[in-house]
């Protein structure tokens, strides 16, 4: 049988783990391999952190792949200024308690001009705060590789991905003219200026992920989990209403409902599900059972067909 | 056909993989496999269809598709499921499949990771990019057509892969009005190609995608002379690729420097296993060392299998770097100057004689000249002598590097045995190769230059270059100490 370690001496004798199942095993290994390759092979490495369940386990599985190094790259948040609050304080825990370092990106021209989802639209904002922040980013770091934590089953366009995604110098991707990727032979070879964004966890689905995070016991942001919470709807969405920037529209009012989040981004732009998943337990059986996919919450893709695929080419990760 | 009888009477079975599910242990890893075969025979149609049955395509989705899919609903009413996986923009304006999609499903018994690669020549590097990790190949062929060239390339491709179980979806079946002769003939002419590839695992199924026929669900009602499986029996029962059983390999992706105190070896493990106190041997220098420890972030193992990424530490001070592969001592890779290979040309401008590629194989970079030999003749199935490959070709070259390369053959391991060919012009990966010769690797042999090498028992070696006759030599020879054992290997080798 492959994959079945009798285990000795522990790091940890507290630690009571029982050990992987072969598939979330086999998925992890490809990660560690991808995040050795990349390592070795550039020489500016980043990796993109959004706070959200799938950088919290790319976060997770690069600690495993340097161990016991430290994460040997700086961790990049775009921060649109919109994010829950609630992700914010968990990056800076994060931060702190595992030793890495961070770099905040928040795009000046945006802020001067006080772009925000209710002034320009979700596609324009998402346009300025993100795919433009994110270039603005990566080229005064100027990084050569960018590790992201997409997942091929989020998105059609996404399915397209190759684990290394050749990036011309102005971030562009041509989908229509990928490098071919075979075997886990990875061509990391790249000109000045030109880049590769990495995703290791281009084979996992969205029930990989919490089976690992259960498995693993990974730390993530408490928005994942059920929680009376103050909530507004707003076009068919439900918006979490804490943050005293959001301001209610003539016929809105602020009610509480016990609420959870499937996806984490911008808040005015992320719907909530009515749920009453409060363990991981509960996440994975409500998740087995969802009649709707991961990111039907998510407003920055139903803008026009082929949203994403638009964005990606222009940048966007 | 002069085929062995015991491969014939495997291929007369049309059911499923016949002994090799009996003795093999249910396998929670999810199977890959890719979907293959020429334009319109349907493959964005088949998966779209598999999604749909096993409840794959979730209810947004399913809207959105609705409404992408109007005015194109086919006469059941169904959407047009080749737009779940044709996401591109340029895909759904021209109706066809550019890139490989991955997609994901799972029935009650199996998850499935599969590979949906276009059939146009012009993309047949995607389709080697699918079925560079697939362990099953669905070839497509409609029904009313039969075999094209483009469905031996592919069948060629995948068995060079080293793809060994295939199923062939003979579809539109219901567009023959279920002619079971005409399936039956299709079936065995792919039967005498799969023959001739060396392919021993074959079930051909005759499908209607559109409908949903024989694909999750059975089309008894339609074709009742049809006995076999359906698609999704036969995956659900498909074996995933045997683990490799050469030696251990350990190609060194990154030394691990975190401290003074510390010193370890990451890397996948290639093959094999390694455990505590195992000697390896570290290539190409040919330096032996002993494992101290196998540390991953949990825990300290006490063994590691082909799959898992480690670090290893070793126990003396000793000078490996990236590229370098540590190996069992008793079952090395084969090194060398020289190598043969088989290779798919994946570029418009196709492999050139004598320029000087990147060869990029586990974490190994380095120069490479390709000397082409032949290329196959996809009508024919025969190797013509070939002085350079164009795009799409599959052809036997000659490797020449100019320092020390490192494999297995690809049949024994098919990480240590692959590598991809890197234009230093244009930086872009334009060949998938294979290596496949054994004997230019071992024993002494002759590159451009005359350099010899000789592999030799320690002493031995020490005695030659210890000899008056070979002191004018030296500069024309590098000699590499060996062990005994391994030196009566490479004896028999050259006595071939």
């Amino acid at each position: 049988m492959p994959h079945t370690h009798p285990e000795t001496e522990l790091h940890n004798p507290q630690s009571t783990k029982p050990p992987l199942d072969p598939h979330l095993k086999a998925l992890e290994n490809e990660a560690i391999h991808i995040f050795r390759e990349v390592a070795a092979e550039f020489e500016r490495p980043v990796m993109l952190y959004s706070i959200g369940k799938d950088s919290s386990v790319l976060l997770h599985l690069a600690r495993k792949a340097f161990y016991p190094g430290r994460v040997p790259f700086p961790l990049l948040h775009v921060d649109t200024g919109w994010k829950f609050r609630e992700m914010i304080a968990f990056r800076d825990e994060m931060v702190e308690k595992y030793d890495l370092d961070l770099v905040v990106h928040t795009n000046p021209r945006g802020a001067a001009e006080n772009v925000t989802p209710f002034t320009h639209g979700s596609a324009l904002y998402t346009d300025i705060m993100k795919t433009e922040a994110l270039r603005q980013a990566l080229d005064a770091g100027q990084y050569d590789a960018a590790f992201g934590g997409a997942r091929r089953d989020e998105e059609a366009s996404r399915a397209k991905e190759r684990i290394y995604s050749f990036r011309t110098p102005d971030h562009r991707w041509d989908p229509r003219n990928q490098r071919p990727e075979l075997w886990n032979l990875y061509n990391g070879m790249v000109r000045k200026g030109e880049s590769v964004r990495a995703f290791p966890l281009s084979n996992w689905t969205e029930v990989d992920i919490w089976r690992y995070i259960q498995a693993e016991e990974i730390p993530i942001v408490p928005l994942y989990f059920a929680k009376k919470r103050p909530i507004v709807e707003r076009d068919g969405m439900m918006i979490l209403a804490e943050d005293p920037r959001l301001e209610l529209l003539p016929g809105e009012a602020k009610r509480e409902e016990v609420i959870r989040f499937r996806t984490l981004g911008c808040f005015p732009l992320t719907g909530a599900i009515r749920s009453s998943a409060t363990t991981l337990d509960d996440i994975i059986s409500e998740l087995e059972t969802a009649t709707v996919s991961e990111r039907q919450g998510r407003a920055i893709d139903r803008d026009q067909a082929g949203s994403m695929e638009k964005k990606k080419r222009e940048g966007y990760f | 056909m002069t085929a062995p009888a015991i491969a014939t009477a495997a291929l007369d079975e049309t059911a499923l993989p016949v002994q090799e599910t009996a003795r093999v242990v249910r396998d929670t890893r999810p199977l890959r496999l890719l979907t293959c075969g020429s334009v319109d025979d349907g493959k964005s149609t088949l998966i779209g269809r598999l999604l749909w049955d096993t409840k794959a395509v979730k209810e947004d989705q399913a809207a959105s598709l609705q409404r992408d899919s109007k005015g194109k609903q086919n006469d059941l009413g169904l959407p047009d499921f080749a737009l779940l996986l044709d996401g591109l923009q340029a895909e759904r304006e021209q109706g066809i499949t550019i890139d490989v999609a991955y997609r994901y499903f799972s029935t009650d018994k199996r998850s499935f990771i599969v590979a949906d690669t276009p059939g146009h020549e012009q993309y047949t590097r995607n389709m080697a990019t699918g079925a560079s990790t697939a362990d099953l190949a669905v070839l497509l062929v409609d029904a009313r057509v039969g075999l094209l060239e483009q469905t031996r390339r592919h069948a060629t491709i995948a068995t060079l892969m080293g793809i060994r179980q295939f199923v062939l979806a003979v579809n539109k079946i219901d567009l023959t009005n279920y002619d079971r002769s005409r399936f039956d003939q299709i079936s065995h002419e792919f039967k005498e190609l799969a023959l001739s590839l060396g392919v021993r695992q074959v079930t051909a199924i005759p499908v209607s995608a559109l409908k949903g026929e024989n694909v999750v669900y059975d089309g008894r009602a339609s074709m009742p002379w049809y006995e076999g499986p359906t698609l999704i029996e036969v995956l659900e029962l498909a074996t995933t690729r045997s683990a490799q059983t050469v030696g251990f390999r350990l190609p060194v992706q990154r030394v691990s420097r975190p401290g003074e105190s510390f010193r370890g070896y990451q890397g996948t493990v290639a093959g094999g296993s390694v455990k505590p106190g195992d000697s390896v041997v570290i290539l190409p220098s040919g330096m032996v060392a002993n494992v101290t420890k196998i540390v991953t972030f949990d825990l300290v193992r006490n063994a590691a299998v082909a799959g898992d990424a480690i670090t290893l530490v070793l126990d003396r001070q000793v000078d490996v770097s990236r590229g370098d592969m540590l190996a069992t001592i008793d079952s090395q890779p084969m090194t060398g100057l020289a190598f043969d290979a088989q290779l798919v040309a994946l570029q418009p401008e196709g492999i050139q004689p004598g320029k000087r590629y990147w060869l990029k194989s586990g974490s190994r970079r380095q120069r490479v000249q390709v000397q082409p030999i032949n290329q196959l003749d996809l009508k024919s199935g025969k190797w013509n002598h070939a002085d350079e490959l164009p795009m799409n070709a599959i052809g036997k070259v000659h490797l020449a590097f100019d320092e020390q390369a490192i494999f297995d053959a690809y049949e024994q391991n098919r990480t240590t045995g692959a590598f991809i060919l890197i234009d230093p012009d244009t930086n872009n990966t334009v060949a998938g190769g294979m290596i496949t010769a054994k004997r230019a690797a071992l024993g002494g042999i002759h590159t451009e230059d005359s350099r010899v090498i000789l592999s030799l028992p320690a002493d031995l070696a020490d005695q030659l270059m210890a000899t008056e006759a070979f002191a004018n030599r030296r500069e024309d020879a590098e000699v590499r100490r060996v062990t005994a054992a391994r030196a009566i290997e490479i004896i028999d080798t050259i006595d071939e």
